[in-house]
């Protein structure tokens, strides 16, 4: 529900520090690791996950994330399968909230009602559908608003201050500011350039603003930290599951701890941030 | 789902939101949509601008070919003994196809827009042929997007487009084909949105596509049906096309849909059959979903996600259809039936002996259907079908499977 991301950022922000968004693609490379994976991200100082549902045609993800789908829907994952994953994590954790994200298709096919109640059911907390404009509210928005599910819009450079009240309207939880345009995976750009995006957005919304789009050490998640309510890291993520697997795209030992080790270095990376906004 | 209630005019749409009934849209991603917005308005400007009609109809006849000839095909017609078969015969145009129509559209609006850079995808190349062609024409680079396995089975389209100075970019991701290739020019496009024009191929993709494709393709159908009028007198009482992403069928579709005694039937690429996955048949097989900006017919799986087409003509390997398409065939103005590779194969096989015309594997699926259906139609009787594409491209392909030498 929106009532957990509202208490999850208050929370971290009374701590003084931006908010820790983890992307992951849910079934990649199977369901159990993914589970494992997911579970281990709060330990690791995640506050906030992001859970990727696969899509065969993945318009707007660059190789990295493309790939990850690929091996979740090769391993058999489905959106089903998806909200289990959600389901069984939040058998275990009844604080951090889930978001998933993805593309409309598979969540039509659903049945968006149908779709709605199993994700409230599963515990999801809000929805980042990539290929629903604000000019497409009433096929999955609205109905998500309606039974307390959060639509997370993602704001970009291109959408201008004329735009920009038009995509907050609806949005809810909070503004996941994408830092540049491109595909997912791509490079860094300037952070001053993205203090003064993240400022702009602020001066439309009270909703927090968190980053992502090329967020990929500590020391980026440091420096976009000092501007933005949070940040959120995910082909980094998704790379370091891919680089731990075997040929064939299955898990290793090394797949979890490795996340584990990424996200702590992150989660250090936005800690870090708050000392350097209190010197 | 209720049974759409039957309109005034088959012809009105789309809404202002881009719909056709529940179909089409503007399903993109938010960076995109400040980009589509800006092309709606300038296509509604350039739509009611003499300037820009003038220019389109300047080029159309000294640069395409315009008008295309309608062709009465009387050995054939003597064949079949049935229905007389009229071609309008848009593989005479400039790059074989009427792909050069849209391409010539498209380009003179991206002028417009001041964008400096050109992408396109392609599947069997002759979209790629005729963007890389008017690129050229307006001296703007052009960066194609094709699938590796297109690369592939069509090299001489891939020679045409790099010498025509155009960037050929195989596409590994997937399954390497159209829709992949497709995706693939969407994120060019979210990534260079400044001073990029995406020029889409076929009546499908976000609105304002859709209906600027088809605005730019409906010349077929406004001077076939001048033609026809003009060598018999009367409309045709069949139409026929074939439909992959649907932009020729549509084009000529669409200046008849509203009268009424004219039948309208739509071809898609049946493959190897529709029992299993081996088809492109969007409508006759898939089901409505959401993939490349629009809500349409899908090959797609219970979990939807898309499936692989497959057809003998690379053009028709697309799971999509247009979005009008989808709505004509729900509300019953336009029938769609199935072509199997098969028999494209014979009817490719039987103009080329008959009337000395090789045609394109596309359109040779529309020439099957009017095979089927002229004999048993009257003499009186009158079948246009748009011969939407010249066959060079394929006779590689035709060749090998009919064991022609090397």
């Amino acid at each position: 529900m929106t009532a957990r991301i509202e208490q999850r950022f208050a929370d971290v922000a009374a701590e003084g520090r931006p908010v820790l968004v983890t992307y992951f693609m849910g079934g990649d490379p199977d369901f159990d690791t993914s589970l494992a994976i997911m579970r281990s991200l709060p330990q690791a100082g995640a506050d906030v996950i992001e859970l990727g549902v696969p899509f065969s045609d993945p318009m707007a993800d660059g190789p990295a994330i493309q790939l990850a789908g690929q091996r979740a829907l090769k391993a058999g994952q489905t959106l089903a399968k998806t909200l289990d994953l959600a389901r069984r994590f939040r058998e275990q954790d009844q604080r951090t909230p889930i978001v998933l994200m993805g593309y409309y298709n598979p969540i039509y096919i659903y049945g968006v009602e149908r779709f709605l109640d199993d994700a409230v059911q599963a515990g999801v907390d809000g929805l980042i559908v990539v290929d629903l404009p604000p000019e497409m509210d009433d096929e999955l928005c609205i109905p998500a608003l309606d039974k307390g599910i959060s639509f997370i819009r993602l704001a970009t450079p291109t959408t201008d201050d004329r735009r920009l009240p038009k995509v907050l309207e609806n949005t809810s939880g909070f503004v996941y500011y994408v830092s540049m345009t491109g595909i997912t995976g791509s490079a860094l750009p300037d952070p001053s350039l993205i203090a003064g995006a993240v400022a702009r957005i602020k001066s439309h919304t009270k909703l927090p603003v968190c980053v992502g789009f090329g967020v990929k050490t500590a020391e980026h998640a440091r420096v976009i930290g000092a501007s933005a309510d949070g940040v959120v890291v995910g082909t980094a993520i998704v790379n370091q599951i891919a680089s731990s697997l075997t040929e064939e795209g299955r898990v290793t030992e090394a797949t979890v701890p490795g996340v584990e080790a990424l996200v702590r270095g992150l989660s250090a990376g936005v800690r870090a941030s708050r000392l350097a906004a209190a010197e | 789902m209720n049974q759409p209630l039957k309109p005034n005019s088959f012809r009105a749409g789309p809404d202002e939101d881009g719909r056709f009934g529940i179909f089409g849209g503007r399903f993109v991603a938010e960076t995109l949509m400040p980009l589509i917005l800006d092309l709606q308005d300038e296509w509604n400007k350039a739509k009611s601008d003499p300037a820009f009609k003038a220019e389109l109809e300047h080029l159309g006849a000294h640069y395409i070919g315009r008008p295309s000839p309608l062709y009465f095909a009387e050995r054939l017609t003597a064949e079949l003994g049935g229905a007389k078969i009229y071609f309008k015969r848009e593989e005479l145009n400039h790059t074989g196809s009427h792909k050069i129509n849209n391409c010539i559209g498209q380009i003179l609006l991206a002028k417009r827009m001041g964008k400096t850079r050109i992408i396109a995808e392609t599947g069997a190349g002759q979209h790629g042929v005729a963007s890389a062609t008017v690129a050229a024409r307006f001296g703007l680079p052009c960066v194609v997007y094709m699938g590796a396995t297109d690369v592939e089975r069509q090299a001489p389209n891939v020679f045409r487009m790099k010498l025509l100075g155009a960037e050929v970019k195989p596409v590994t991701a997937g399954s390497g084909t159209l829709k992949d290739a497709m995706n693939e020019a969407l994120r060019d496009w979210v990534t260079n949105v400044d001073n990029t024009y995406y020029l889409i191929g076929t009546a499908a993709g976000p609105h304002p596509y859709p209906e600027m494709v088809r605005d730019f393709q409906a010349v077929i159908g406004q001077e076939a049906k001048e033609q026809i009028l003009a060598a018999e007198g009367r409309l045709p009482d069949l139409v026929v096309a074939a439909v992959g992403g649907g932009s020729n069928a549509i084009g000529i579709f669409h200046p008849f849909l509203d009268d009424d005694g004219v039948r309208i039937v739509g071809v898609e690429a049946g493959g190897k059959g529709l029992e299993g996955d081996e088809h492109c048949a969007s409508i006759t097989a898939g089901s409505p979903g959401v993939l490349h900006g629009n809500r349409t017919y899908l090959l797609q799986d219970g979990d939807g996600q898309i499936k692989e087409g497959h057809s003998i003509s690379a053009g028709l390997d697309y799971p999509g259809i247009g979005p009008e398409h989808a709505w004509l065939n729900d509300i019953g103005r336009v029938e769609y039936v199935p072509i199997m590779d098969h028999e494209a194969l014979e009817a490719f096989q039987t103009l080329t002996r008959l009337e000395g015309i090789i045609p394109a594997l596309e359109p040779s699926h529309a020439l099957a259907e009017v095979i089927k259906r002229a004999p048993k139609m009257g003499k009186d009787e009158i079948i246009l079908m748009n011969l939407s594409g010249r066959g060079d491209k394929d006779i590689f392909t035709v060749g090998k499977i009919l064991g022609m030498g090397q």
